[in-house]
């Protein structure tokens, strides 16, 4: 990695309101005075912070709990940190969690119910309004929200949790300095570089961030941290770091008519190859940022003259997804992956006119058999013939169930 | 309550508002079918129930869970009926909880019935045809077992003003002629000039009906119109390809065959991924679909 020295060229002094045209330089220290801000105005701060060896998004008081000098090795069903000891806050890439879990809880409570006198009445809950600011947010995550915007708040029907939460949250975006090799951003057309979606936007540099706004909200915090313009030599060092980070993607997808393709292989044999491996875990339906499906539970007290209804995240590779009165639509796992690869890259686009991938690679890293969407979307490409089966590959690093609860 | 004539409604401001209802009449078919009337506590909200025939609520027991069941009509006095087979732990609270029973009730949801079917459709037909009959043209409905229950709010709209509809045929299939849902009301349809016929796949010793799979009904059935005929089935999904099949040998534009589907529904409002078939979500497509745009999807094995 290039060197910069900050002495050899004078700094620009700002004389007046930042524009959002105009790229800044804060200084990492910064980025504390931003937290604070935000804390002030009643904002939940989430970043990334180490936790149980995996960098997860949880709440952020101070820049010291973000993984600073971590980096990430990420492989098909392989997910490793460690800790290298470079003085960079965000040089990693995204790991188990997604916003997701902030906009769309895995829990909620969109009911409930009392019973007097045998007579029941039913009420929603009061409209919540949690705030939150999201930390360090990649542009494959910004293309996830944006998708979920689709879904929970541009559809025939608005749901009124995710309504809530997303229309207070304040997004500060990162642009990505490295990428895992399950990176396909490139290819999904979505990153590295971040470019809508976000109030500010931060390019790493060695001793400082590169930092842009897109919204009102964006350009007024930054008009309290009074930046510093960005000097050409910044600029440049932020363009080498973006850049490096879009060579270091090496996976890709080939999208052409993907989803013609796709909807017209609903027969093909790999489906049948996948099913002896795919083991029907959901996790890659848990870790993707864009997968929105969920089932309502009934949470009752003893008596039984209370009850709440809670939304939970559900998967189409759960057997009882499917049920109906005239038995399970999709009784085995080559119809239930079938079911997740056609919807997110193919009939996605009838249903929003987008695809459901943005490329971040979760699904394959957190595979516990490391099935690589992009590699069974490729050998459908092959004419069926020759397709020959595959052996069953144990993967010798495989890493345990995604199990942990996701929290709030 | 009312029916209105619209293809679907307007967005409700939370889907998950739930409504109280109270079952006020319960009235056991068959093999383990039956009807319910349900009244609203609040009368307001009975009153701003409109709903398409077709359409389906989400019917909710308390602490037990939720059953998408379609909208069966309405009786004399304008309560909400639904027809419902006994099969799971909602529909099996629901029959044992009986008269008097306190609801949860969200809806109505879907897409129904076509209203003004022929009026809305491609085919060409020659202007003077189409002008000397009646505005929405010809219907045929197949009904499979307990598939008539959507259908029979259709057939109480067509019978609501009949001087706009031509021929009106409904064939019923069931198992045995005592699976034959709403027998007591076949001769109010004929009386509506709505020709009724039914088949059965086991007959007892007094049956004087047909006997075999409705699609042998509909080759021998007269349709004097095809082009102007709008076609409507409901019932096991086999039983709706055949019918469809047979309908578009006989000269029906597939564009006015219309069938409705079932899947699993969780939120019935196209949030929850549950009722997904290839690129349609069933709760907010459908379940009416025209026959066309989901007939090659219905041919996949386990879609």
């Amino acid at each position: 990695m290039p060197t910069f020295s900050t002495k050899s060229q004078p700094v620009k002094p700002v004389n007046q309101q930042p524009s959002m045209s105009t790229s800044y330089r804060i200084p990492k220290s910064d980025l504390q005075r931003l937290i604070e801000l935000l804390r002030c105005d009643g904002y939940t701060v989430v970043g990334p912070k180490v936790e149980d060896d995996a960098i997860v998004y949880a709440e952020i008081g101070h820049i010291d709990e973000l993984p600073k000098g971590f980096r990430n090795s990420q492989d098909p069903g392989k997910y490793r940190v460690e800790q290298t000891g470079h003085k960079n806050l965000f040089e990693f890439n995204v790991g188990p969690h997604s916003w997701k879990q902030f906009l769309f809880p895995p829990r909620a409570m969109v009911a409930s119910g009392t019973r007097e006198a045998n007579r029941w009445t039913f009420e929603t809950p009061p409209e919540q309004q949690p705030k939150f600011a999201f930390l360090g947010v990649r542009s494959c995550e910004l293309a996830a929200i944006a998708i979920q915007d689709r879904i929970f708040l541009q559809g025939s029907y608005v749901d009124p949790i995710y309504k809530a939460r997303r229309e207070s949250a304040l997004i500060i975006a990162i642009n990505c300095t490295v990428a895992a090799s399950t990176c396909f951003c490139t290819s999904m057309k979505t990153g590295p570089k971040c470019r809508i979606g976000y109030d500010l936007a931060l390019t790493e540099l060695e001793d400082g961030f590169v930092i842009q706004s897109e919204t009102e909200r964006g350009r007024s915090l930054l008009t309290t941290l009074k930046p510093d313009e960005a000097i050409d030599k910044d600029l440049e060092e932020a363009r080498i770091l973006e850049q490096r980070a879009v060579e270091q993607i090496s996976k890709q997808l080939d999208t052409t008519n993907i989803r013609d393709l796709l909807l017209g292989n609903l027969e093909h044999p790999r489906w049948d190859e996948v099913s002896t491996r795919c083991l029907s875990c959901t996790n890659c339906t848990m870790v993707c940022p864009t997968c929105f499906c969920s089932s309502v539970s009934e949470v009752v007290d003893l008596t039984g003259d209370s009850v709440h209804r809670q939304r939970e995240w559900d998967s189409c590779f759960n057997l009882d997804f499917s049920y109906t009165a005239n038995g399970i639509v999709r009784n085995d796992r080559r119809s239930r992956y079938r079911q997740w690869l056609t919807h997110k890259l193919a009939s996605w686009y009838d249903q929003f006119d987008s695809s459901g991938c943005v490329g971040c690679g979760r699904c394959i890293t957190w595979c516990p058999v490391g099935i690589d969407l992009t590699e069974e979307v490729a050998a459908i490409r092959q004419p069926p013939s020759s397709n020959r089966m595959l052996p069953v590959i144990a993967l010798p690093n495989a890493t345990c169930v995604l199990t942990k609860e996701t929290k709030e | 309550m009312s029916v209105v004539n619209r293809a679907s409604l307007p967005n409700q401001l939370d889907p998950w508002k739930t409504s109280t209802v109270t079952v006020n009449r319960l009235r056991a078919h068959t093999s383990g079918v039956f009807s319910i009337d349900l009244s609203f506590e609040d009368p307001d909200v009975g009153k701003q129930f409109e709903f398409v025939p077709g359409q389906f609520n989400m019917l909710y027991v308390p602490g037990v869970g939720e059953a998408a069941i379609s909208i069966a009509g309405t009786n004399v006095s304008g309560m909400l009926q639904h027809t419902i087979r006994t099969v799971g732990a909602v529909t099996t609270a629901i029959e044992k909880g009986g008269v008097g029973m306190s609801l949860g009730l969200r809806g109505p949801f879907g897409r129904g019935w076509p209203l003004e079917p022929v009026t809305n459709s491609t085919a060409k037909v020659s202007t003077s045809t189409k002008n000397d009959h009646p505005k929405n043209g010809d219907v045929i409905i197949v009904a499979g077992g307990i598939g008539l229950a959507p259908l029979r709010s259709m057939v109480e709209h067509i019978g609501s003003r009949r001087a706009e509809y031509g021929t009106v045929s409904i064939v019923v299939g069931a198992r045995s002629p005592g699976d034959l849902l709403y027998q007591d009301e076949y001769e109010d349809w004929r009386s509506r000039k709505m020709k009724v016929i039914c088949t059965v796949d086991r007959a007892s010793l007094d049956w004087k009906g047909q006997i075999g799979v409705v699609t042998l009904l509909l080759e021998r059935l007269e349709i004097s119109h095809p082009s102007l005929t709008t076609f409507m089935t409901c019932g096991p999904e086999v039983m709706m390809r055949y019918a469809a099949k047979s309908a578009i040998n006989r000269g029906i534009p597939e564009a006015q065959i219309y069938v409705t589907l079932e899947r699993n529904m969780n939120c019935a409002i196209g949030l929850c991924g549950h009722c997904q078939l290839g690129p349609n979500f069933i709760c907010k497509d459908g379940p009416v679909f025209r026959y066309n745009s989901v007939s090659a999807l219905l041919r996949v094995q386990e879609l």
